[in-house]
C-alpha cells in the first residue's frame, strides 16, 4: 500500500504529476467497485468523517457522504443553517470544537478563499478541501481528469477549454493547474470582464472569441455563471452572454469532431449550455462526471488515511 | 541635579541642515541647546557619552491610529506612546476614527486628556469631514483657529469631488492641511489585495492601482486654482508617482507619503493568506515597490510613515477576505526603514529626512531638527546592529506586525522627549 505524502488535501497547486497519477488511478479502481452490486467496503470502519459545509452544496456534499460511507466510515453532516456558526462563533473556534471530537476526515467547503487551509492547521486530522471561495476545489479537478483520462486514454498533449466565468470558478483554477501539472494545453474562453487579470501567467491561453478559442479543441469543460458571486454588470444581459459565449452546436462545429463536452453542474441551459448540448450523451460526459466524482473522493479518503490506518495496525 | 544634559561622541544626523558629523549636543530642560564638534557645557551637566552611536531628531510619524473597538482606550493610548519611544519616535499623528471620531474641539480635548500620561507628543489628525461621512465638512476654521492644521478622514477616502473641492478652498483660507486616503471605493469595493495574477491564484479579489491613482489625479485637478495644501497619505505604485511628479512641477502644494510596508515588501508576502500582510492600501507588485523607493530618493515621496495600526487578534485570525487591514509598525519604523540604507537605495540622511523633518514641515511642528532652540526631542540608534524582528518581544499589545522574524539592521537605544528618557534598551 503507497502513502500519499500530503497529509491534506487542499489544493491542486503543488501537487506532483506522479501524486496525481496515483490519485487516478486507485480511483479507476473504486469506480468497478461502484459498478457492482455491494458497493461497500470497510476499509474506513472505525473512522470518523465530518463533512463542514459552510457554503450550500448538495452534489459535492453528497458524493463526499457517499464517498466515505461506501468506503465504511462513520460520516456526520454538519451545514452552517443548524450550526452555531450562524451564532457568530469564529472558524477557528468551530475548528477546535471539531477537532476535540476527534474526527479522522474533515471535508470542508468555505465561501473565503483560504479559509479551509486555515482550518487545517487548528486540526489533527486530514482535511479535503471541497471548495474555498475562489480559491480552488481539487476534487472537481480530479474527477474531470479521471473523466478525460478515461474516454481519451491520457492528459498529456489534449487541448482543453475551459469557457465563461473563470474569474468566480474555483472549479476553473484548480483545472488549470492540474491540466498543466499533467501535460494539457489549458484555453480560456470568456468575455475579458470574466477573465481574471494575470490568467495567462497561470498557464492558459486567453480568447475573447468562442468561435477562434475552440477551434482544434479535445474537450470543452463549460462553467457555470456564478451570478450569486457577481455584483455589478460584468456583461450586458444573459441573451448576450449565451449568444457569444453560450455552448450551442454552432460553436461547437469549431472544436475536434469528437470533443468532449464537462459541465461541474449544476447547469444553466440556456445561460451558458444549450439545453440539446447538455443531454448529447454522444458528446456530454456530464453524468460521467457525477459517477466519477464518488470514486476520486473514496480514492482521496482512503489516501489520506492510510498513514493512520498503517501506523495503527503495526 | 542639573538640568543640562550634554550627549557626546556622538555622530550628529541633521536631516533638514544635511549635518552628519561626531560631535556633541547639549540640551536644557526641554530644548536644544547647542550642537557641534565640541560644545562649552555647564560643569555639573549630567553626561551621556554615545560611544559613537548615531543621534537624530525624533521620529515623527503622520499615521497611527489609536484606540481600538475592544481594547481599553486609555490603555491603548498608553500602550501606543510606549511602542512609539521604543521605536525612536517622539510624534504620532493621531488618525480620527476612534470612538468617538475625532471631528471637533471637544474631542480634540478628550483625546488630549486620555493622552496626557503618553510618552510621546500626540498630535490628532481630526476628521475633514463631520464623522468621516465624507458629507458635511467639520469645523476647519475653529480647529484650525485652535493651532489643528491637519485634516483627513483617514482610512476613508473623501469620494464626492463637489465636497472635496469646497474643502481646499475653505481649509486655504486657514492654512490647513487636507490628508486623502487614496482609494475609489467602487473600484476596491471588496478587494483585499493587489489585483494581478497572484490574486487570481489565490482566489481573492483584487484592488487595482487605478483605485489609488484615479483620486490622486481628480484631487490634484481640483487642488488647481485654489491655495489648499494636499498630502497623499500614502501612495504604492508608479502611476501614482507619475501624477505626483506633475503636480510638484506644476508648482502645487502637494505632499505625498508611504507606509514603510510598501517599501520593503510586494504581494507576495500573502502567500498562503497571511492576514498580517493585509493593507489599505494593498501591498503591490515588485515593479511598484521599486519605483515606490525610487520616488523616495528623487523627493517626489517626502515622508515614510508606520501605519501603526493595532488589531487585536480575532481580527486577524480568520479568512483572509474577512480580516481587517492593517499593522502595528512604530517599533520597526526605524529598523526598516535602514534597509534602504543598509542596501544602498537611498542614503541616510535622505531616509531620516522622510521619518523627521520632512513631516515636521508638513505638520508644521518645531521639532524634527536638531538645532538651537529646537525641541530636544532625540533618538539615539546603533546604526549597524543586526537582530531578527521578535513580535513577542514587542512592547505592543498587539502583535500584528508584517515584520516578525525579518532580519534587519539598526536598533533604537534610547528615545528622549522633550529632554526627558522615555526609553532605553535593554540587552
Amino acid at each position: 500500500m503507497s502513502l500519499f505524502p500530503h497529509p491534506h488535501l487542499l489544493a491542486i497547486e503543488g501537487l506532483k504529476e506522479a501524486e496525481i497519477t496515483q490519485i487516478l488511478d486507485l480511483a479507476d479502481e473504486y469506480v468497478e467497485q461502484n459498478r457492482r452490486t455491494n458497493k461497500k467496503k470497510d476499509l474506513l470502519s472505525g473512522l470518523t468523517q465530518i463533512n463542514l459545509f459552510f457554503e450550500n452544496s448538495t452534489r459535492t456534499r453528497m458524493s463526499f457522504e457517499l464517498a466515505g460511507k461506501r468506503l465504511g466510515a462513520d460520516v456526520i453532516n454538519m451545514s452552517t443553517s443548524t450550526s452555531s456558526i450562524k451564532k457568530g462563533e469564529t472558524l477557528i473556534d468551530t475548528a477546535s470544537t471539531l477537532n476535540a471530537m476527534r474526527p479522522d476526515l474533515l471535508v470542508v467547503r468555505h465561501g473565503s478563499s483560504g479559509a479551509v487551509k486555515l482550518l487545517s492547521r487548528k486540526v489533527d486530522c486530514a482535511v479535503l478541501n471541497a471548495g474555498d471561495g475562489k480559491h480552488e476545489h481539487p476534487t472537481q479537478a480530479l474527477l474531470d481528469a479521471l473523466t478525460i483520462r478515461r474516454r481519451k486514454g491520457r492528459l498529456a498533449r489534449l487541448t482543453v477549454a475551459i469557457c465563461g466565468d473563470v474569474l468566480h470558478s474555483r472549479v476553473a483554477r484548480s483545472n488549470i493547474h492540474l491540466l498543466n501539472i499533467m501535460g494539457a494545453r489549458v484555453r480560456l474562453i470568456g468575455p475579458p470582464t470574466l477573465i481574471p487579470a494575470g490568467a495567462e501567467r497561470l498557464g492558459a491561453e486567453v480568447f475573447y472569441n468562442m468561435e477562434e478559442g475552440l477551434k482544434g479543441c479535445d474537450i470543452v469543460m463549460m462553467l457555470r455563471l456564478q451570478t450569486e458571486r457577481m455584483h455589478g454588470g460584468y456583461f450586458p444581459s444573459v441573451s448576450e452572454y449565451f449568444s457569444l459565449y453560450g455552448l450551442d452546436y454552432e460553436k461547437l462545429k469549431n472544436a475536434k469532431e469528437d470533443a468532449m463536452i464537462m459541465h461541474p453542474g449544476p447547469m444553466n441551459r440556456g445561460v451558458e449550455i444549450d439545453a440539446a448540448v447538455a443531454d448529447d450523451l454522444t458528446r456530454s460526459a456530464i453524468q460521467e462526471q457525477v459517477e466519477m466524482g464518488v470514486a476520486v473522493r473514496m480514492a482521496c479518503l482512503d489516501l489520506l488515511t492510510r498513514g493512520k490506518r498503517e501506523g495503527e495496525a503495526s | 541635579m542639573s538640568t543640562h544634559t550634554l550627549y557626546k561622541n556622538a555622530r550628529l544626523l541633521d536631516p533638514a541642515s544635511r549635518l552628519d558629523i561626531k560631535g556633541e549636543l547639549l540640551t536644557h530642560k526641554k530644548k536644544i541647546v547647542s550642537l557641534g564638534e565640541k560644545v562649552d557645557a555647564p560643569e555639573d551637566a549630567e553626561i551621556i557619552d554615545l560611544k559613537g552611536k548615531c543621534l537624530c531628531p525624533g521620529l515623527i510619524d503622520m499615521r497611527v491610529f489609536v484606540g481600538i473597538p475592544g481594547a481599553d482606550y486609555k490603555d491603548t493610548i498608553l500602550n501606543t506612546g510606549e511602542a512609539a519611544a521604543a521605536g525612536g519616535v517622539t510624534t504620532v499623528c493621531v488618525q480620527p476614527n476612534t470612538d468617538p471620531i475625532i471631528d471637533s474641539i471637544p474631542h480634540i480635548e478628550y483625546l488630549a486628556i486620555r493622552a496626557k500620561n503618553a510618552l510621546v507628543n500626540f498630535v490628532p489628525m481630526p476628521a475633514a469631514t463631520k464623522q468621516m461621512e465624507g458629507k458635511q465638512m467639520s469645523e476647519i476654521g475653529l480647529m484650525a483657529a485652535a493651532g489643528h492644521k491637519i485634516f483627513g478622514d483617514c482610512s476613508t477616502t473623501i469620494e464626492n469631488a463637489a465636497i472635496m473641492s469646497r474643502i481646499f478652498k475653505y481649509a486655504s483660507a486657514y492654512d490647513a492641511l487636507i490628508v486623502q486616503h487614496l482609494s475609489e471605493s467602487n473600484l476596491s469595493k471588496n478587494g483585499c489585495m493587489n489585483a494581478g495574477d497572484l490574486a487570481t491564484r489565490l482566489g481573492l479579489p483584487g484592488i487595482p492601482t487605478a483605485a489609488e491613482t484615479l483620486v490622486l489625479e481628480r484631487d490634484v485637478r481640483l487642488l488647481k486654482g485654489t491655495k489648499g495644501r494636499y498630502h497623499a497619505s500614502q501612495v504604492t505604485c508608479a502611476d501614482s508617482i507619475e501624477v505626483l511628479k506633475k503636480a510638484k512641477s506644476d508648482d502645487l502644494n502637494v505632499t505625498a507619503g508611504v507606509a514603510v510596508p510598501h517599501l520593503s515588501l510586494n504581494e507576495y508576502a500573502i502567500e498562503d493568506y497571511r492576514t498580517f500582510m493585509k493593507l489599505s492600501p494593498p501591498l503591490r507588485d515588485e515593479d511598484d515597490r521599486v519605483a515606490v523607493v525610487e520616488a523616495l530618493k528623487d523627493g517626489t515621496i517626502d515622508v515614510i510613515v508606520s501605519g501603526h495600526d493595532p488589531e487585536d487578534p480575532e481580527s486577524k485570525r480568520v479568512p483572509f477576505e474577512q480580516a481587517e487591514p492593517g499593522v502595528v509598525g512604530l517599533e520597526t519604523l526605524l529598523s526598516v526603514s535602514l534597509e534602504m540604507h543598509h542596501n544602498g537605495s537611498l542614503d541616510l540622511l535622505t531616509i531620516l529626512s522622510k521619518l523627521t523633518s520632512n513631516p515636521a514641515k508638513i505638520m508644521g511642528l518645531e521639532s524634527g531638527v536638531l538645532k538651537e532652540g529646537a525641541p530636544a526631542d532625540l533618538c539615539i540608534f546603533d546604526l549597524n546592529v543586526p537582530y531578527f524582528v521578535d513580535a513577542e518581544k514587542m512592547v505592543s499589545i498587539t502583535k500584528n506586525t508584517c515584520f516578525d522574524g525579518k532580519p534587519v539592521q539598526g536598533r533604537v537605544l534610547k528615545t528622549v522627549v522633550a529632554g526627558k528618557c522615555v526609553y532605553e534598551y535593554n540587552a
